[in-house]
C-alpha cells in the first residue's frame, strides 16, 4: 500500500477553489426558470384563502402553486417515506389547507426569472384560520411518551431495559451527585442553501418525460426513490446528480421540500425548473431538537460507580417520531450494575427534527460527561482517574458485548501528555492569567462505527486508467479524495491514472453519506470491487497466449506501478494497459457489492472513541468564555489520510465549540416561531473564536469492522467538546452550568 | 424585493432633485444594509439613488481643527486614516469592532448612521412591529428581545398592543464613538443646509417608532465633522457580544477621558445596544470629573447611568451587565 496513509491533497480541491466545481443550483440550461417559496407564518391551522391574483399578473410568472391547483400527486403516506422517515406520516408540501408548523411552504411562484418569482411571491396574500398550538418541550414535558418502532431502530437503536435498582443503589451510595441539562434546537445551516435544479428533458421513450435532477442531498438514490413514488415515474425517468454538496451535517439526509417542489412545477410545466431556499427558509425543516436530560450517579468512596441513571425527553413533531439514541452511550461508557436509561418523545406543533451532526452522541454524551466531572470532585478525584477506574470492558447495552477495539485508554493517555493535564489543580478557581480565570476540563467521546452494504463498479478505461465509482456523496468530507486512495492502492496504481466518481443514479447503489459510516462503507465497496476487477484482470492475463501467468494462482500476483506481477518473480510482469487489449480493445468493468460478515461483525460492540481535553479562560467580570486551547485524541481505526482526517475532527471541535457556547435556535412560543432566523443572530463561531486545536490519532488496529479496519471520523470530534468545555467552565469559575449554550449571561447569573 | 431604477447623480442637487420628483426613491451607499431590507420586504423603494458619485468624499481637516468625515468615506477607510488613527483612536477602534471588513469595505459612513435596527420581529414581515408598520403592536415585548433596549423606553412603552411600543436597539458601533466624541452631522436638504448635533440625531422611539432620526424628508447627510478634541490619551470601546468577532454588541461601552495624574478632568460615557440611540447622561460623567480614578468611583457613576433601567425578561440582564462595562472600560481608559 503506498497511498492509504498518506496525507494525500484533496483531489477535489482545485476544483471547489477555482469555482469548476457545481453545486445543485449552478448547473444551467436554456430556458431555466426559477420558483421561489412562500412561506406560512403560523404555527397551527387552517388556510382560509390564498390569493394569488397579483401575483400572476406580475409579467414573467408563469404560475404560482398552492394546495388549491397543484397537481395530483401519490395518495399514501408510505409513498412520501424517504429511506430516512421515523415512523409516522411525512410531511407533504402543498397537500392541503392545513398548516403543521411555522414556516411551512403554502406556495411556490414560478417565473422566468428569480427575480420576478421573489417579488411575486412577495404578492401572494395567505389568510389563515389559527389555532392553538404548542411548541415548548418543557411546559409539555409531562406529554412525554415512547416512540413508535420502526426501521429507524436499526441504526438507533432504543435503550436497553433496566438493571438492578438504580434507584436504591443511588440511595445507598456514599456519594452522588444529580444533574439536569436543558440545550435548545439548533439547525445545521450549511453554507449551500438547499437548492434543486430540475431540468426537463422532453418525453422520451414511449412518450415518457425524462428529468435530470441536481438535488443538494446527502444521497442521490435517496432524492431519486422519493421523486419516484411521488410522482409516479420509472427508474429510467429520473436521474438525480449530485457531484458536490457545499456542507450537510445531517440536512440533506431527508428529500426537502424544493426538492419536491421543483419536480411538481417541473413536470406540470414541462419546463425545467430551479428551486433555492433562502436563509431564513434553512429554519423551516429538520433541526437538532431540544433536550431535556436528567442525569444521577452513585459511586462507592474508591470511585466504583454503583448506580446510573440517565433519562432524556427530546422534542419531534406532530407528524413523525424522530428519535436519537442519547442515553444508551452512557451505558456502553460505564457498566454499571445497577442503571436505567430512558428515552421519550414529546410531539410538538413543529416540523420533525432531523439528524445534526453526531446526532444524541453528543446530546448524551454532555450530560453524563458533565455529570461524570462533578461525580469526580466529589469523590476528590481526577477526572481520567475516575473514567480509568469505570472503564467499560464490554457493552451490556447489546448484551455484554466485547468492543472490536476500544483504545480510549490510549486516547486519555496521549490527550493528557500533550496537554500537560498532570499539572491541574483539582480545586477550581485556582489559576488566574491577568484578569481572566483559567480551567481545565476534559470529556470521554463515543460514536458508532457502522459499516452498511453497499456497491461499487470499477473501470480499466481503454486508456488504461481506472474510473471507480458509487452513487454516495461527498459533503465536504474528503470522500473523493480517500477513495481514490484505497481504489489506487488496491489495483497499485499510480493515483493521477485513478479517478472516482460519485452522486449519480446512473451509479451502482450505496447508502446516503451520514452516521459516520462512509469511509467503512463505501471504502469497503471500493476495495472489493478493485480486488474484482483485479481478478477479472488476472484472468484476462492467464488466458492470454504464451501468457507469463499461466501457471500462476490469483494469490501469487500482486498489483503495483500499474502493472501485474508475479509475486515470487517480480521480472514476471504485465501491464495493465495490455489488458484492455487482452479483452479485444474494449474496457474492462466490475461491479460489486460489500457486505460485511454479520457473523464476524455481530459479536461485537462497535465504536470509535475520544478524549478531549480543553482550556477556557474566563473572565468572570463580564462573563465571556475563551477556548484557548483544546486536544482531541481520537481512536477510530485505520486513517486513511491524516490530512483529510485532521480537518474533520478540527470540524468537529469547532462544531463543539460552537454548540457549547453558541447555537441556539430561539423560538418565541407565543408564534411558534423559530426568531433568530439568519447567520446574524444565529451565532456560529468565527476565525476570532478559535484558537490553538490539536490533534491525536490514536493507533488502533480493528480486524473485525470491515476489511479495511476503518471506522470513520465524521461525528466522534465533537462529541466530547461540549462537556469538557462545561468541565472546563466549571473548573475555572466554579459554576456548574448544565445547559447550552453558556452565554455570559448563564455564566454571571 | 420590488422592481426598483437605479440612478448614480452626480452633484447633490441633482440627488435631491431625485428624491424630490419620487417620493419612494432612497439613497443607497455601500447598501449592506438596505440592500438586505429589501430582500426581506421590509424597505420598498422604487429608486435606488446612488451616493458614491456624489462630492461627499474625503476625509479633511478644518480650519477650526475639527475633523471631516465624508458621507460616502466607507468605514474601512475611516478607520484605517492617519488623521483618525491619531487623532481619534477611539472612532477607529469602535469602527474595526463592527461587523466585517468585507462589510466595513461597502458600508459609508453616511449608511452606517441610518443602519435600521436588529430586532427580530422588525425583520420578519409576518410579526407585529409599530417600527416596521405602524400601529401593529411590538411582538418583542413579551416576546424574545434578548437584543433589545434597557434604556429610554419607559413612556407608554411595556405593553405590546401599545401602538406606539418600541424597544429596539440602534446597533451601530460607530455612532457610539461619535456620540461619545459629541460630533456633528452636516446635512442638507429643501430648507438649505444645517448641523445636527450628534446628540440629537438619533431619537428615542417615543410617539413615532418608525422615526429612527431627526433628520427631515429628502435630506441628504454631507460628512461627519469631529471637533478638536480626540482623548487621545485615555479612551476604550468595549464591546460585549455573542461571539469574539462578527456580531452586534449587546453592550458596548465607548469611553473618552481626560486626566490630570490619576485625577479625571473631563469624561465622556456613550452606551450602545442599549436604547433607540446611542445613551448618554451626562450627570453620570459630572460625577466623575474632578475625583480620583478608582473602582468605586467608575461603580457611582455606572450605577448612575443605569438607574431607571427597565429589563424585559430575555435582556435584563444586560443592566447589570452594562455597569461591569462601564466599570471594566473606565479601568482599561484609565490605565
Ligand atoms: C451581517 C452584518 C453584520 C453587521 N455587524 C455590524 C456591527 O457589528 N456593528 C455595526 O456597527 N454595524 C454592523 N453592520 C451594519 C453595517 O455597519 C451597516 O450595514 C453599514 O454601516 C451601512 O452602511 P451602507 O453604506 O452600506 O448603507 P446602505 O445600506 O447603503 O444605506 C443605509 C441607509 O442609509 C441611507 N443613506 C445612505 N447614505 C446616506 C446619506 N449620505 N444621506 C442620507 N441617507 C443615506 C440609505 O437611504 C439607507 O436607508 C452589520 C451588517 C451586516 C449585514
Ligand atoms: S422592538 Fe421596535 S422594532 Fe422590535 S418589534 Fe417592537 S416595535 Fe418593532
Amino acid at each position: 500500500m503506498t497511498y492509504i496513509g498518506q496525507p494525500v491533497k484533496r483531489v477535489d480541491g482545485y476544483d471547489k477553489v477555482t469555482g469548476k466545481a457545481k453545486y445543485a443550483a449552478e448547473f444551467n440550461v436554456p430556458g431555466l426558470t426559477y420558483g421561489y417559496v412562500v412561506s406560512g407564518t403560523i404555527a397551527k391551522g387552517k388556510i382560509t384563502r390564498i390569493d394569488s391574483s397579483r401575483a400572476l399578473a406580475v409579467p414573467g410568472v408563469i404560475q404560482v402553486f398552492t394546495h388549491e391547483n397543484r397537481p395530483h400527486t401519490a395518495w399514501f403516506d408510505i409513498n412520501y417515506k424517504d429511506l430516512d422517515a421515523p415512523p409516522g406520516s411525512p410531511f407533504r408540501p402543498l397537500h392541503d389547507a392545513q398548516i403543521k408548523y411555522s414556516g411551512q411552504p403554502v406556495a411556490l411562484v414560478v417565473a422566468e426569472t428569480f427575480e420576478v418569482a421573489r417579488y411575486a411571491a412577495s404578492l401572494v396574500v395567505v389568510e389563515y384560520n389559527e389555532e392553538a398550538h404548542e411548541t415548548s418541550l418543557e411546559a409539555n414535558l409531562d406529554e412525554a411518551r415512547d416512540p413508535k418502532s420502526g426501521m429507524a431502530d436499526l441504526l438507533k437503536p432504543k435503550p436497553p431495559k433496566p438493571r438492578g435498582h438504580a434507584d436504591k443503589a443511588l440511595a445507598a451510595a456514599p456519594v452522588s451527585v444529580q444533574t439536569h441539562h436543558v440545550h435548545g434546537p439548533q439547525h445545521h445551516n450549511p453554507m449551500e442553501m438547499f437548492g434543486t435544479t430540475v431540468v426537463y428533458d422532453g418525453e422520451q421513450k414511449k412518450g415518457k418525460p425524462h428529468f435530470t435532477i441536481y438535488d443538494k442531498t446527502q444521497g442521490a438514490p435517496s432524492s431519486q426513490l422519493y421523486v419516484k413514488q411521488i410522482f409516479g415515474f420509472s427508474s429510467d425517468q429520473v436521474r438525480v446528480i449530485s457531484p458536490y454538496v457545499g456542507g450537510g451535517f445531517g440536512s440533506g439526509l431527508r428529500p426537502q421540500y424544493q426538492l419536491f417542489l421543483a419536480v411538481m412545477a417541473a413536470k406540470e410545466l414541462k419546463r425545467s425548473v430551479r428551486v433555492t431556499l433562502t436563509r431564513q427558509q434553512m429554519f423551516t425543516f429538520g433541526h437538532r431538537p431540544e433536550t431535556v436530560q436528567d442525569v444521577a450517579l452513585g459511586a462507592s468512596a474508591d470511585g466504583t460507580i454503583t448506580a446510573l441513571k440517565h433519562r432524556a425527553v427530546g422534542a419531534t413533531s406532530q407528524f413523525e417520531d424522530y428519535t436519537e439514541v442519547v442515553v444508551n452511550w452512557s451505558g456502553m461508557l460505564y457498566d454499571v450494575p445497577d442503571t436505567t436509561l430512558e428515552y421519550q418523545i414529546t410531539p410538538l406543533d413543529l416540523y420533525s427534527p432531523l439528524d445534526m451532526r453526531a446526532p444524541g452522541g453528543v446530546t448524551g454524551d454532555h450530560a453524563i460527561e458533565t455529570a461524570m466531572d462533578a461525580l469526580a470532585y466529589e469523590l476528590k478525584m481526577d477526572p481520567v482517574e475516575l473514567r480509568l477506574k469505570n472503564y467499560s470492558e464490554k457493552d451490556w447495552t447489546v448484551g455484554d458485548k466485547p468492543y472490536s477495539s476500544k483504545e480510549l485508554r490510549e486516547c486519555f493517555r496521549q490527550g493528557a501528555e500533550r496537554f500537560g493535564w498532570e499539572n491541574r489543580n483539582p480545586e477550581p478557581r485556582a489559576t488566574k492569567r491577568g484578569n481572566v480565570l483559567v480551567g481545565w476540563g476534559m470529556a470521554t467521546g463515543i460514536w458508532d462505527a457502522n459499516t452498511l452494504p453497499a456497491r461499487a463498479e470499477a473501470v480499466l478505461t481503454v486508456n488504461g486508467k481506472l474510473r471507480v465509482s458509487s452513487a454516495t456523496a461527498d459533503i465536504g468530507t474528503g470522500t473523493y479524495t480517500i477513495m481514490t486512495q484505497i481504489a489506487a492502492d488496491t489495483l497499485g496504481m499510480p493515483i493521477d491514472d485513478v479517478i472516482f466518481k460519485l452522486g449519480d443514479t446512473d451509479m451502482p447503489l450505496a447508502p446516503f453519506q451520514g452516521g459516520s459510516f462512509t469511509a467503512a462503507t463505501i471504502g469497503s465497496a471500493v476495495k472489493q470491487v478493485c480486488t474484482d476487477l483485479g481478478k477479472k484482470l488476472f484472468k484476462l492475463a492467464q488466458k492470454s497466449k504464451g501468457s507469463p501467468f499461466y501457471d500462476a494462482d490469483y494469490d501469487e500476483v500482486r498489483f503495483a506501478d500499474g502493472h501485474m506481477r508475479l509475486k515470487k518473480d517480480p521480472s514476471v510482469t504485465m501491464p495493465l494497459i495490455d489488458m484492455v487489449a487482452l479483452n479485444g480493445g474494449r474496457s474492462v468493468s466490475e461491479t460489486s457489492t460489500s457486505i460485511v460478515n454479520p457473523l464476524k461483525t455481530s459479536n461485537y460492540s462497535r465504536h470509535t472513541h475520544s478524549a478531549a481535553f480543553v482550556e477556557v479562560e474566563v473572565d468572570e467580570d463580564l462573563g465571556t468564555v475563551t477556548v484557548t486551547r483544546a486536544v482531541s485524541a481520537i481512536a477510530a481505526g485505520r486513517i486513511l489520510n491524516p490530512r483529510t482526517a485532521r480537518s474533520q475532527i478540527i470540524g468537529g471541535m469547532v462544531w463543539g465549540i460552537s454548540s457549547a457556547l453558541q447555537e441556539d435556535s430561539k423560538m418565541d412560543h407565543r408564534y411558534g416561531r423559530f426568531m433568530n432566523h439568519n447567520l446574524a443572530e444565529y451565532h456560529v463561531p468565527v476565525n476570532a473564536d478559535i484558537h490553538d486545536l490539536d490533534v491525536i490519532f490514536v493507533e488502533e488496529h480493528d480486524e473485525i469492522v470491515n476489511p479495511l479496519g476503518v471506522k470513520g471520523l465524521g461525528e466522534i470530534g465533537l462529541v466530547a467538546m461540549p462537556a469538557a468545555i462545561a468541565n472546563a467552565v466549571w473548573h475555572a469559575t466554579g459554576k456548574r452550568i448544565y445547559d447550552l449554550p453558556i452565554t455570559l449571561d448563564r455564566v454571571l447569573y | 424585493m420590488n422592481p426598483f431604477t437605479y440612478a448614480r447623480p452626480d452633484s447633490v442637487d441633482k440627488a435631491l432633485g431625485e428624491l424630490r420628483t419620487n417620493p419612494t426613491a432612497k439613497f443607497i451607499g455601500g447598501g449592506t444594509n438596505l440592500i438586505d431590507l429589501m430582500k426581506e420586504n421590509i424597505e420598498h423603494p422604487t429608486r435606488l439613488v446612488d451616493v458614491n458619485r456624489l462630492p461627499l468624499g474625503g476625509i479633511s481637516e478644518l480650519p477650526d481643527g475639527r475633523l471631516r468625515l465624508g458621507a460616502t468615506v466607507t468605514n474601512a477607510e475611516t478607520a484605517y486614516n492617519e488623521l483618525v488613527k491619531t487623532r481619534y483612536p477611539l472612532l477607529s477602534q469602535t469602527i474595526l469592532a463592527g461587523a466585517s471588513p468585507q462589510l466595513r469595505n461597502m458600508a459609508t459612513n453616511g449608511g452606517n448612521l441610518f443602519q435600521r435596527t436588529r430586532c427580530y420581529y422588525f425583520y420578519d414581515t409576518s410579526m407585529p412591529c409599530n417600527k416596521r408598520q405602524p400601529g401593529s403592536g411590538c411582538a418583542a415585548i413579551g416576546g424574545y428581545n434578548r437584543i433589545h433596549a434597557i434604556l429610554g423606553t419607559t413612556s407608554g412603552n411595556a405593553d405590546a398592543t401599545s401602538p406606539t411600543a418600541c424597544i429596539a436597539t440602534y446597533p451601530s458601533d460607530m455612532a457610539v464613538a461619535l456620540a461619545a466624541l459629541e460630533a456633528v452631522v452636516q446635512v442638507t436638504g429643501p430648507n438649505g443646509e444645517r448641523s445636527i448635533n450628534f446628540a440629537d440625531f438619533h431619537r428615542l422611539p417615543g410617539n413615532e417608532p418608525q422615526r429612527d432620526n431627526t433628520l427631515e424628508a429628502n435630506e441628504i447627510v454631507k460628512s461627519i465633522d469631529l471637533p478638536a478634541k480626540g482623548f487621545t490619551e485615555n479612551h476604550t470601546y468595549l464591546k460585549l457580544r455573542d461571539r469574539s468577532s462578527y456580531a452586534f454588541a449587546l453592550v458596548s461601552v465607548a469611553v473618552g477621558l481626560e486626566m490630570a495624574g490619576n485625577t479625571i478632568t473631563d469624561a465622556r460615557i456613550a452606551l450602545g445596544g442599549v436604547a433607540h440611540k446611542p445613551w448618554r447622561k451626562p450627570e453620570a460623567e459630572q460625577l466623575l470629573v474632578g475625583k480620583a480614578a478608582t473602582p468605586e468611583n467608575f461603580q457611582l457613576a455606572a450605577d448612575n447611568l443605569l438607574a431607571g433601567a427597565i429589563g424585559y425578561g430575555h435582556n435584563t440582564f444586560k443592566i447589570d451587565l452594562a455597569k461591569r462595562a462601564i466599570v471594566r472600560a473606565l479601568g482599561e481608559a484609565t490605565n
